[in-house]
């Protein structure tokens, strides 16, 4: 993971986009800016507007409301340049079935107006091959397995150079070594100066691929930035997990210099300890040990991506609810099944059950 | 929360340039259309399950039922049987009557059979084919999923439409056309004989097969496609085109057979009212398909 570069410029921006499907917000004042030469990661549940923002992207879709731009275009008035300087890959491969691999591949080249002839016959080899699908482009797709019909769609989707390569939940339906082989050709994308936005519920799909995250639920953006940005943000500071064969004997640490504050956890014999520092955690063990604890686990946490995101998701339904269905005990009970959202200070009970 | 804080305006991106960015992308609209043509005829070819059914309905049509008949007649010879249908000749239009030739009750009723009463088949062929195939064309993208491919691709959704259309349109009419071809010679063969030489196609059935058929085809795909691009599924738009069909196929019919036994002329006013009809039905079948409705989502789906 890396921070963004300040450079970075935005490939796409969308600003306050709405759409409705129905009675449905698809897309509910979205905001969204994708910085060039990054993976950008759309996160969230099902249902929570990533697919749309996509087709918002490429102009596949109009908003009802809000601005998209993209490459500094309007898609929904200069559709064709941008969606000739896109490649998409949807959750289903949308492949012709009836035809083979490489007449697949041909219709996409000859649409992107690449045209035919040898040299677009070596391209399509080359995608084929940088994908490992060359050997079965002799075959019908309808006998493809999940896998090799993603490797083929990826395939479809640099035929044409794109600058701009969204992926939606490329890795669905395939086994985790397909899945893996897969996120590490998106990753080989950027290096050849490409921008990707990819969505996915999986949380360990986006951890150590993403550049920027952006968490989205019911059409809106809860939160966005590098993962290093979210974990400066939202993450609390130093804690250690500690475990101990007498717990009853943690008191002790209140008294410890560098230890600001103990929180409780679910498993009695378990504490967290907030530091004022990483330097810190070495000299409180030993304190603690010299005061009669005796330490079974020493564990200093750090953020993944998935305590983030349910530390943001928490917070957003706390928020929501205004303290009004999500009581104390219901936040707790919440808290207890994403321990790590706790850590963050956003949504503690208080005494008096209000939430923060 | 919110990731849209650069200050700077957005700016095209300035990766290397995408392979073709050199084309006028309106240069591509008839290659577009040609382009999705070819593959959904493509696509239809490696499907025996769609051309076998349409060669045999072709041969039935435009072989096997006009050979019989005509056998029957010329060279079995029945009198009872020729007789009988000589005497329905005379209920067709003076101006019918008197293109018909032949001395012999065998050539009249054989000649009469083949130029006019046969010629239905010209229509009811193509017309059942291609809609067969418009009507799962587009909900039928949308059910695979390749309607996303299609939808984030850059071709305009009118360029989809026409090539859509072609795709529908060409099978039909090829069908007939070879059809027609191999009906030429039956028919040859068979009253040739009969009537002092080869005769067949006249001038009224050029009319039919080129000025008159593929605007009927046109106004009733144009309809049909229409349907396959609002309907929810491939069943709903067999279902909805059947209804569509059969009363096109009757106004066809009829327009069909009023071109070969009306005046010379006939027909290529009733051509010229089916182009005319076929283009505002064209017009309007192009409004119906939208990308939204390539990918599912619209509103009205």
């Amino acid at each position: 993971m890396s921070s963004t570069a300040p450079e970075a410029r935005p490939v796409v921006q969308l600003v306050g986009v709405r759409r409705r499907f129905g009675d449905v917000d698809a897309l509910a004042g979205l905001d969204l800016e994708v910085p060039e030469n990054r993976i950008t990661v759309l996160l969230g549940p099902n249902g929570a507007g990533k697919t749309t923002a996509i087709r918002m992207i490429t102009g596949a879709l109009e908003p009802h409301e809000g601005t998209v731009r993209s490459f500094g275009l309007d898609p929904a008035e200069h559709g064709e340049q941008v969606r000739l300087r896109c490649g998409v890959v949807s959750a289903k491969p949308a492949l012709y079935d009836r035809l083979d691999g490489w007449a697949n591949l041909a219709y996409a080249a000859e649409l992107y107006g690449l045209g035919r002839g040898a040299r677009v016959e070596a391209t399509i080899r080359a995608a084929a091959a940088r994908f490992g699908i060359d050997h079965a482009l002799d075959q019908r797709v309808g006998g493809f397995s999940t896998g090799m019909k993603t490797r083929l769609a990826l395939a479809r989707s640099i035929l044409h150079r794109p600058d701009l390569l969204l992926f939606d939940e490329p890795t669905s339906g395939l086994d985790p070594e397909s899945s893996h082989a897969v996120l590490e050709m998106i990753r080989e994308m950027t290096d050849d100066g490409r921008t990707v936005v990819m969505c996915t519920h999986l949380l360990l799909e986006a951890e150590g691929l993403a550049d920027q995250v952006v968490v989205m639920e019911d059409g809106r953006d809860l939160v966005s930035g590098t993962p290093f940005e979210l974990t400066q943000r939202y993450w609390p500071g130093t804690v250690v997990l500690v475990e101990a064969e007498n717990p009853e004997r943690f008191e002790v640490a209140t008294g410890i210099a560098g230890v600001d504050r103990i929180e409780a956890d679910p498993v009695p014999a378990r504490r967290c300890l907030h530091v004022d520092g990483p330097e810190s955690i070495a000299p409180v063990v030993s304190a603690l040990v010299a005061s009669g604890l005796r330490l079974t686990r020493v564990e200093p946490l750090t953020a993944t991506l998935e305590d983030l995101y349910f530390a943001v998701r928490t917070k957003r339904a706390v928020a929501d609810d205004g303290g009004r269905q999500l009581t104390a005990e219901k936040a707790a009970s919440d808290l207890r099944q994403h321990p790590m959202a706790s850590l963050t200070g956003w949504s503690r009970p208080t005494a008096d059950g209000s939430t923060r | 929360m919110t990731a849209t804080t650069s200050p700077e305006p957005i700016v095209p991106a300035v990766g290397h340039e995408p392979a073709n960015s050199g084309a006028r992308p309106r240069d591509l609209a008839l290659r577009r259309v040609l382009i999705v043509a070819r593959s959904d005829i493509r696509q239809l070819l490696e499907d025996r399950g769609f051309w076998i059914p349409m060669v045999i309905l072709g041969a039935i049509f435009f072989l096997v039922i006009p050979t019989i008949l005509l056998f029957t007649i010329t060279e079995i010879g029945d009198v009872t049987v020729v007789n009988q249908m000589s005497q329905t000749l005379k209920v067709l239009p003076k101006e019918a009557q008197a293109q018909v030739r032949g001395t012999s009750p065998e050539g009249r009723t054989s000649y009469a059979l083949a130029v006019f009463l046969l010629a239905p088949v010209a229509v009811v062929v193509p017309l059942t084919i291609s809609t067969a195939i418009g009507a799962s064309t587009i909900v039928g993208e949308r059910e695979r999923g390749t309607g996303e491919f299609l939808a984030h691709s850059p071709a305009h959704v009118h360029e989809i439409y026409l090539g859509k259309l072609i795709a529908s349109l060409l099978p039909g009419y090829l069908t007939t056309l070879v059809g027609f071809g191999t009906y030429s010679l039956i028919v040859n063969l068979f009253v040739g004989p009969e009537v002092g030489g080869w005769f067949f196609p006249t001038r009224q059935w050029w009319v039919l097969m080129l000025w008159v058929v593929p605007p009927f085809l046109a106004l009733t795909l144009s309809i049909v496609l229409r349907l396959s691009a609002k309907v929810k599924s491939s069943a709903a738009a067999q279902q909805a085109a059947g209804l569509v069909t059969l009363p096109m196929i009757g106004i066809a019919y009829s327009q069909s057979t009023g071109a070969l036994f009306g005046a010379s002329a006939s027909g290529f006013w009733i051509g010229l009212v089916a182009w005319l009809l076929a283009s505002l039905g064209l017009t309007r079948g192009m409004r119906a398909v939208s990308r939204s409705r390539l990918l599912g989502v619209d509103d009205q789906v």
